[in-house]
């Protein structure tokens, strides 16, 4: 059954860390599919699996066993070069602590991804001043970091998730860090980019109010999924 | 790309511009060493060739035997063996092309009021061009002067200095052991020999004036020494056979007697003081290159620490998609520059050194453009390997692993 749609395709996979006192299974038997276009609310109590779940989503860590198909690539069989270059290409990574470089001037964080892409310096200039203005942050393209908000920091890293025009967002607790008011205008970013312009959102987040910008809500517990379905349902299990 | 992560390293070395200071010190003073001892080993070189040069081209010595009085054996070159036909016929051999012979001995000097102790040779006119002498002023021994042992000396510009000072000596009269000399030459100054000694403090004079009026008893018809030069470099060991044969037969030295003479070849010692001042040269660098190894440590070191400092770093670019070869070139770019940093001050620092030291102790240095440019390549070298194993420990840090990192 091949869908054109299927961005992501996981079947039967598993995942263990070995470690002194032996191997220590996190996921167990996960299969799930994501088609272009979903927006994707991932939920669960700590230690279930999820940030386990987000790594191997995003390229930073291979499964066990079974299968991960992004993009029709077999992720599990990739070189650490390659690996790299769906990362480059494919997600944009969206972090709880924003991550951005510290010593590098706006533009040239949003700019990074290119430069790794081999894009050449005026387009990749280009490009970032196009996403940091999209994201209303063009007056600051020179600043560092640290001369701005949260909420523009995490603006800034969406901006350089988007820069090398990705299929895939993955966001990892990206309003963690944020007050309620921030974190409804970051929200409202990720809808308009999954409304606008198709773009797949996976995101992590512990907080029901967050998961209801969802349209599909995976919950894990114990590296099993235990729901797959409608975001109604985030309250309910939390509470 | 290469010009971002130029820029970058920068940033990366203005971010702790102390440390970035300390450590490029090693590097600083390495390459400060290395340049300085280049340039005084290189100046030494150069003035050991140069007294080799003022010493004549293909030259042997030929020392008269030694002598034995009252079962007291003295040094070669006492006993009068040599003769002065002993001279015409080395000259004649057709591997020598000129031959010189000396009889020399020391005496007071006196010109007015001032007396000067010195050494006195009394030589042919083939001396001047054998011995590797040219005349400042004045004229040279001619053959006549030999023949009728004229009361004629050639000046030596150190004897010139003490007797005369600012006065012209050309014309006036000296007296050598109550004999009046008239002074008909100057010969220009050649400095130190290989051993130390003050080649211009002599007095030469034509052989039979010496032998007679100078040097007494011993050396009435004898020669000290007889200076000769072979017809070329590849002649000598020819010439050096030649001259053995000729003199075993002329002093009618039997089948395993010993020789009552000494053919010395000084091209030969020559090669060796050049050869010593090579190795001197070399040991002062092979010193100075200790100290950029251990700049070298200074900059790994760092180094590692700076990639434990920046995991997250490395962790955030990995996941935006750098591969291990970006990270890789990433920090080994920077131990380069913070080690090609190093080197132009070092380079600048090396320099002034050699020129202080040239200042202060009037040690010839010689700086040559390719010490800098060795001095550059091998900076480079010492960053790229001492910087490569630090760029390795990045590049090969776990992506989720460099991100969780705190």
């Amino acid at each position: 059954m091949t869908n054109t749609d299927d961005l992501i395709r996981i079947s039967h996979l598993n995942k263990q860390y070995d470690t002194a006192a032996g191997p220590v299974p996190v996921l167990h038997d996960l299969s799930l599919e994501i088609n272009r276009g979903e927006f994707v609310a991932i939920m669960g109590p700590s230690g279930s699996g999820k940030s386990t779940f987000m790594n191997i989503l995003g390229c930073l860590d291979v499964p066990t066993s079974g299968q991960y198909i992004l993009e029709g690539a077999d992720v599990g069989t990739l070189d650490t070069d390659a690996l790299a270059r769906l990362r480059n290409k494919v997600i944009g990574f969206v972090f709880q602590g924003f991550n951005l470089l510290p010593r590098a001037n706006l533009e040239t964080n949003v700019a990074l991804p290119l430069l790794y892409a081999r894009v050449g310096k005026a387009e990749r200039l280009e490009r970032a001043r196009h996403y940091l203005n999209a994201m209303g942050l063009s007056k600051y393209c020179k600043s560092l970091p640290s001369n701005i908000s949260g909420g523009q920091q995490q603006r800034v890293a969406i901006a350089r998730a988007l820069a090398s025009n990705p299929s895939l967002i993955l966001a990892d607790e990206p309003t963690g860090n944020l007050d309620t008011h921030t974190s409804q205008e970051i929200m409202d970013i990720f809808t308009r980019l999954n409304a606008e312009e198709g773009i797949t959102v996976v995101l992590v987040t512990h907080e029901p109010d967050i998961a209801h910008y969802a349209k599909r809500l995976v919950r894990f517990v114990d590296g099993r999924i235990v729901h797959d379905g409608g975001v109604e349902a985030a309250h309910e299990v939390a509470a | 790309m290469i010009g971002v992560m130029l820029g970058e390293a920068w940033h990366a070395m203005g971010a702790n511009r102390m440390r970035t200071f300390l450590t490029m010190l090693g590097m600083v003073i390495g390459v400060g060493a290395v340049i300085a001892m280049m340039a005084i080993g290189q100046g030494v070189k150069d003035s050991v060739n140069e007294s080799i040069a003022s010493m004549g081209s293909n030259l042997f010595i030929v020392l008269s035997g030694s002598a034995s009085t009252g079962g007291m054996r003295m040094g070669g070159g006492v006993a009068p063996t040599l003769t002065l036909a002993d001279a015409q016929a080395i000259a004649e051999l057709p591997s020598v092309r000129a031959s010189a012979p000396v009889a020399s001995g020391s005496a007071q000097v006196v010109y007015g009021s001032n007396n000067w102790s010195t050494s006195i040779s009394g030589v042919t006119p083939d001396y001047l061009e054998v011995a590797g002498w040219q005349i400042a002023d004045g004229y040279w021994i001619s053959d006549s002067d030999t023949r009728s042992a004229t009361r004629v000396a050639v000046l030596g510009q150190t004897v010139v200095d003490n007797l005369f000072g600012d006065e012209d000596p050309l014309g006036k009269i000296i007296r050598i052991k109550q004999s009046p000399f008239t002074v008909i030459g100057v010969l220009q100054a050649k400095g130190q020999s290989l051993d130390g000694r003050d080649q211009d403090d002599t007095i030469l004079m034509p052989i039979r004036t010496a032998q007679r009026q100078v040097l007494g008893q011993q050396f009435r018809t004898s020669v000290r020494m007889t200076m000769a030069q072979a017809i070329s470099a590849e002649a000598m060991p020819q010439a050096e056979k030649d001259m053995n044969d000729l003199l075993r037969q002329r002093h009618r030295i039997r089948q395993g007697a010993d020789d009552d003479f000494n053919v010395r070849n000084m091209t030969a010692l020559a090669k060796t003081a050049a050869q010593t001042a090579e190795l001197m040269s070399m040991l002062l660098g092979a010193i100075a290159s200790i100290s950029l190894i251990v700049g070298g440590v200074g900059i790994m070191n760092i180094m590692l620490v700076s990639v434990t400092e920046r995991t997250r770093e490395i962790g955030i670019r990995m996941a935006i998609g750098a591969r291990r070869r970006d990270i890789l070139a990433q920090f080994l770019l920077e131990a380069i520059s913070i080690s090609i940093a190093g080197c132009l001050v070092g380079v600048a620092l090396g320099v002034s050194a050699a020129l202080l030291v040239n200042h202060l102790t009037d040690t010839p240095v010689v700086i040559t453009l390719s010490s800098i440019l060795l001095g550059f390549a091998v900076a480079t070298a010492v960053g790229v390997f001492f910087g490569y194993y630090p760029a390795h420990q990045a590049a090969k840090l776990r992506p989720i692993e460099a991100l969780r990192f705190n």
